[in-house]
């Protein structure tokens, strides 16, 4: 099987730098992630550069398509007794029942001697990692939805100032459209449709309901009267966008670099695409978090899950591996390239671009919010997002929106 | 046309059948344990799962038809099977219908035979991830057919199916009746080959037109042919989901969902195992409620006789 | 069209049309025509775009010939695109894919050839119901098996090796290769079979000295329907090995599917083509046996 696996490394950089280090007796980890384009890639080689540079191996099972094509890629591997060493999962709720069969390996140890509790910020990243007071996951980044960003090129040639927050956006999206110019861009796809609902609903419908429907699951609320209005701001932003056809949200993300839409709601990560452009933030684009009315950030990103081994040696590399995740140098190397944010809060990121750093200020203010995985189950999560899908793409109206939307929050766990 | 031999064991020359055939049993295990442990043992274990609540891991906790009571209930699911039901009666009338055409096309002693035949049938080769990606392409409104057409100077023209909810199901079955006529086609061409040429003659001599001798005398006469055609075309149908997924990704809204996709979708995404083997065992019933009775008479009753 | 002659020689039995530019010929060789273009437009589109350097792209038209050939999204596809860290291109995966691919169809067609055989001249109790449960196998969308092959391949400790993932590719390719292979013994002479009974052959003697050198044209189809899927396989062999195994489908995927960052077009077709070759030589290379193969096949039931 060695012989296998190096002639499938030969020719690769590693392969060079790694050949003393096995000799060494440096362990081989696989490790298994999603992270395929470009930049992702990019970040997880400074992973797979520090764990080299411990005189390990880094065996690279990447496999692109998010999380829907890699999960039960990951589970059966997992649940066929021949795991990978760590895996890539979002952190929440999605690896409860892998812990729960005693098929994930219990960092607590070494959480303790790293002293993560005092680390991690927001904490809340860390408690999406325990169960029973134990820890099974490193938080390696946070990636927030609540953005949105903005064409400077659309708005110079409608002879319009860019908005500074979701209201003066939505009073502009007439002369916008007079100019021949898309307001808003949106990839037809559930889970945009979802990002950009979220991000509408905690600017109109404020913090206080937002935290009542998505934290306490109060059906109630999602009937009352803030939730109506927010309905009504998304049924209107959904004529905004009608005539976006475009379904990956990068291609959306296109439309606002190249100024045939106005502005797009969308993640952090779209930030990429303005680097891959060489755009320049406040003078070619604009981002807002929270629509620029209710700074806060939800706290979702990714985290590191490793399967129980029997194997000693791998086990004691497993955890090595974890400890060097989130030191400060790693955080730092990975996190300038991923674009996201940092899960400590005791690092320099002065070098991170503007954005980043409006991000690192609400952080730092505790602006922060559970993430979806967090909030909700994966079921519910998709139902939500088949809702969204269903609606945005029709002419449902938003009151039978709010209905069936609140009999999902009333089922939701 | 169908020459089934008699198996030994039922001229009963032999004393002991049992003991007779076993060399054929024996050499039958793998298929015997395949039909037994993979395919009835593995749907017996959805199927038992399904009642229950399992979500990530499969777990015994009975909730009854919780499951089904959900499944029938939810949008996308009859959605789902709303569009299956048009893209398979489409692409099973279609298929068959452009297949056994060009098989008749190519069986009139054209010239550059195999070149046509090379062309109609390497789409096959292709996945359909590739077909999905290249289609989608090809009508994109913006850069595809339609702007081509109008740079012709037929300015409005539109054809953009994949952005509309109402034709989007067409948009997937040009794609699919791409990539799956042309296998149809090399069955089709292999029966009419088979055909006795005096058929022909008989046909001629009666003063019988081409059409009229194709529908009335060959294809009866293909039946065998038809029904492989059929079982392959109607297995493509039921698990389409590669297909659905390159192209347009269930999209626009839920419009070109499909049951496979949302047996896989809430399986893996959704991590709600119960709720995908009810799904899976709803697709499980529709496909053996069918069978059953075509398998009987195809397989079982006739040979017997 | 109504014109008819007979013909004697093996090949076409359709009616021949008589003159070169009959009315009939030119509307049949005009819709053949057509109809091709149908057939090999997105070819034409994927080799085309596979040629073109990005900003050409990014200018539209998707017909248009490339106005400054570059095979660099060829080398690109095959040597340098990236999975994950790894960046050498579908080259990683070719071997591994060869290296499953041997295996699995020599297995699966052997079993299936056998099973084929045992239902048309060894049948025994039981043995339609078997195939008709099989029939129905395949039907079932594969992933729905994803969690039970995953246990039993567990359990007989295969799961990870390229030996699991043989077996899941014989196990699926079985419902149709038997169906195949079934209904071409069936539609071998029977007094063949009772002759070689009467000399007192068995089981094995007639399969080899009898039934396997009659059958070659259906081992073509048999290949080519197993090369294609499993060529194409991506769920399997990402799901059933490991990193080191993985077939070139999922450097494929990684290269088709990175939804982060700026979609390579050019790249993606390239690679699409690259991937495809093998199935589509096996295809051009066996031209007519393919159809022979088929029509002693599919054809008799």
């Amino acid at each position: 099987m060695s012989n296998i696996l190096k002639s499938a490394l030969l020719g690769t950089a590693l392969t060079a730098a790694t050949a003393t280090a096995v000799m060494a007796e440096g362990v081989e980890l696989e490790i298994t992630h999603w992270w395929t384009s470009g930049g992702e890639a990019a970040a997880v080689s400074k992973f797979a550069e520090a764990w080299t540079a411990t005189g390990n191996t880094w065996i690279d099972g990447a496999i692109a398509g998010s999380g829907g094509t890699a999960r039960p890629i990951i589970i059966s591997r997992i649940l066929g007794g021949d795991p990978m060493a760590a895996t890539q999962l979002n952190h929440g709720r999605q690896a409860q029942e892998l812990i729960e069969a005693g098929l994930l390996l219990d960092l607590t140890d070494v959480a303790e001697a790293g002293g993560w509790a005092d680390i991690v910020n927001p904490s809340s990243l860390l408690d999406a990692c325990t169960l029973d007071g134990r820890i099974y996951c490193v938080p390696i980044n946070i990636h927030s939805s609540q953005w949105i960003w903005l064409s400077h090129a659309a708005y110079e040639n409608a002879g319009l100032d860019v908005p500074t927050d979701w209201n003066e956006f939505v009073a502009s999206s007439g002369d916008l459209q007079a100019a021949g110019t898309l307001p808003l861009a949106m990839g037809q796809q559930g889970w945009q449709q979802n990002i950009a609902f979220g991000a509408i609903t905690i600017a109109v419908a404020g913090l206080d309901a937002w935290k009542a429907v998505n934290i306490d699951k109060d059906a109630d609320v999602a009937r009352g009267p803030e939730y109506t209005a927010a309905w009504e701001a998304v049924a209107n932003a959904r004529e905004l966008a009608r005539e976006s056809n475009v379904q990956d949200w990068n291609q959306a993300t296109n439309m606002v670099i190249t100024g045939t839409a106005g502005a797009q709601i969308m993640g952090d990560w779209a930030q990429g695409e303005f680097a891959v452009a060489e755009q320049v933030e406040g003078e070619d684009y604009s981002c807002l978090p929270g629509l620029g009315l209710n700074p806060v950030l939800d706290t979702g990103g990714d985290a590191f899950y490793f399967p129980v081994n029997d194997d000693a040696d791998i086990t004691a590399a497993q955890k090595e591996l974890a400890a060097l995740l989130i030191s400060p140098e790693t955080q730092v190397s990975f996190n300038l390239a991923k674009g996201s944010l940092p899960v400590r809060g005791d690092i320099d990121m002065s070098t991170a671009n503007g954005c980043m750093q409006k991000g690192l200020d609400i952080l730092a203010d505790g602006g922060v919010l559970p993430s979806g995985d967090i909030a909700f189950s994966q079921d519910t999560t998709l139902q939500i997002e088949d809702l969204m899908a269903q609606f945005w793409s029709g002419d449902m109206s938003a009151a039978d929106a709010q209905e069936s939307y609140a009999q999902l929050i009333e089922d939701a766990d | 046309m169908t020459v089934a031999s008699e198996p030994p064991s039922h001229k009963g020359k032999r004393p002991s059948r049992l003991f007779k055939n076993w060399m054929a049993k024996l050499a039958s295990l793998p298929m015997i344990l395949t039909a037994l442990v993979v395919f009835v043992g593995g749907t017996a274990w959805t199927v038992t799962y399904s009642f229950t609540s399992s979500r990530m891991l499969p777990k015994t906790s009975w909730v009854g038809f919780d499951q089904y009571e959900r499944l029938w209930n939810t949008d996308r699911w009859i959605i789902s099977i709303k569009n299956l039901g048009i893209y398979g009666i489409c692409s099973m009338i279609l298929t068959l219908v452009i297949g056994f055409s060009l098989a008749a096309c190519l069986d009139r002693k054209i010239r550059f035979e195999s070149a046509f035949r090379s062309i109609f049938l390497y789409p096959f080769a292709l996945s359909f991830v590739v077909t999905g990606l290249v289609w989608q392409w090809i009508l994109n409104p913006d850069f595809g057919l339609q702007n081509v057409v109008r740079g012709w100077g037929w300015e409005s023209f539109t054809f953009n199916p994949l952005n509309d909810p109402n034709t989007v199901i067409y948009g997937l079955l040009i794609a699919g009746l791409w990539q799956g006529t042309g296998l149809i086609m090399c069955i089709m061409l292999a029966g009419l080959r088979g055909i006795d040429e005096d058929i022909w003659k008989a046909a001629r001599v009666d003063g019988i037109g081409t059409v009229k001798t194709y529908v009335m005398v060959i294809i009866p006469m293909m039946r065998p042919v038809f029904i492989t055609a059929l079982v392959l075309i109607a297995s493509g149908i039921i698990k389409l989901y590669d297909l659905v997924v390159a192209q347009t990704g269930g999209g626009p809204g839920l419009s070109s969902e499909v049951p496979a996709k949302y047996v896989i979708e809430y399986m893996f995404r959704a991590q709600n195992l119960g709720q995908g083997f009810a799904a899976s065992t709803m697709m499980l019933c529709s496909v053996v409620i069918i069978l059953i009775p075509w398998a009987y008479l195809e397989f079982g009753g006739k040979k017997r006789g | 069209m109504a014109d008819m002659t007979t013909n004697t020689a093996a090949g076409p039995r359709g009616p021949k049309p008589k003159k070169a530019f009959s009315r009939g010929n030119i509307f049949l060789y005009g819709t053949l025509i057509v109809v091709s273009m149908y057939y090999l437009l997105p070819l034409y589109v994927m080799i085309v775009t596979s040629l073109k350097g990005m900003p050409e792209i990014r200018m539209g038209n998707v017909f248009g010939p490339p106005m400054e050939i570059t095979f660099e999204p060829w080398v690109k596809a095959w040597s340098e695109a990236c999975t994950g860290i790894n960046c050498d291109g579908l080259s990683r995966g070719f071997g591994n894919s060869v290296r499953i691919l041997i295996p699995s169809i020599v297995l699966s067609i052997a079993i299936a050839s056998i099973n084929g055989y045992a239902l048309s001249n060894w049948k025994f109790k039981g043995s339609e119901t078997f195939f008709t449960i099989l029939i129905i196998g395949a039907f079932i969308p594969y992933q729905t098996m994803l969690y039970p092959i995953v246990i039993m391949l567990r359990e007989i400790g295969l799961m990870g090796s390229i030996g699991g993932l043989v077996l899941v590719h014989t196990i699926f390719g079985m419902p149709i290769l038997t169906l195949l292979f079934r209904n071409y013994f069936a539609s071998i002479p029977e007094e063949l079979f009772k002759a070689a009974r009467v000399d007192g052959a068995g089981f094995w003697q007639i399969y080899f000295q009898i039934m396997l050198p009659m059958a070659l044209p259906i081992f073509v189809v048999a290949i080519i329907l197993q090369v294609t899927g499993i060529w194409n396989d991506f769920l399997f062999g990402v799901i059933y090995t490991k990193p080191a195994t993985y077939p070139m489908t999922v450097q494929l995927n990684n290269i088709v599917n990175s939804v982060q960052g700026v979609k390579e077009y050019n790249v993606n077709m390239a690679a699409t083509l690259l991937t495809g070759l093998v199935p589509l030589v096996i295809y051009f290379a066996s031209g007519k046996l393919f159809v022979r193969g088929i029509a002693a096949g599919a054809v008799k039931g």
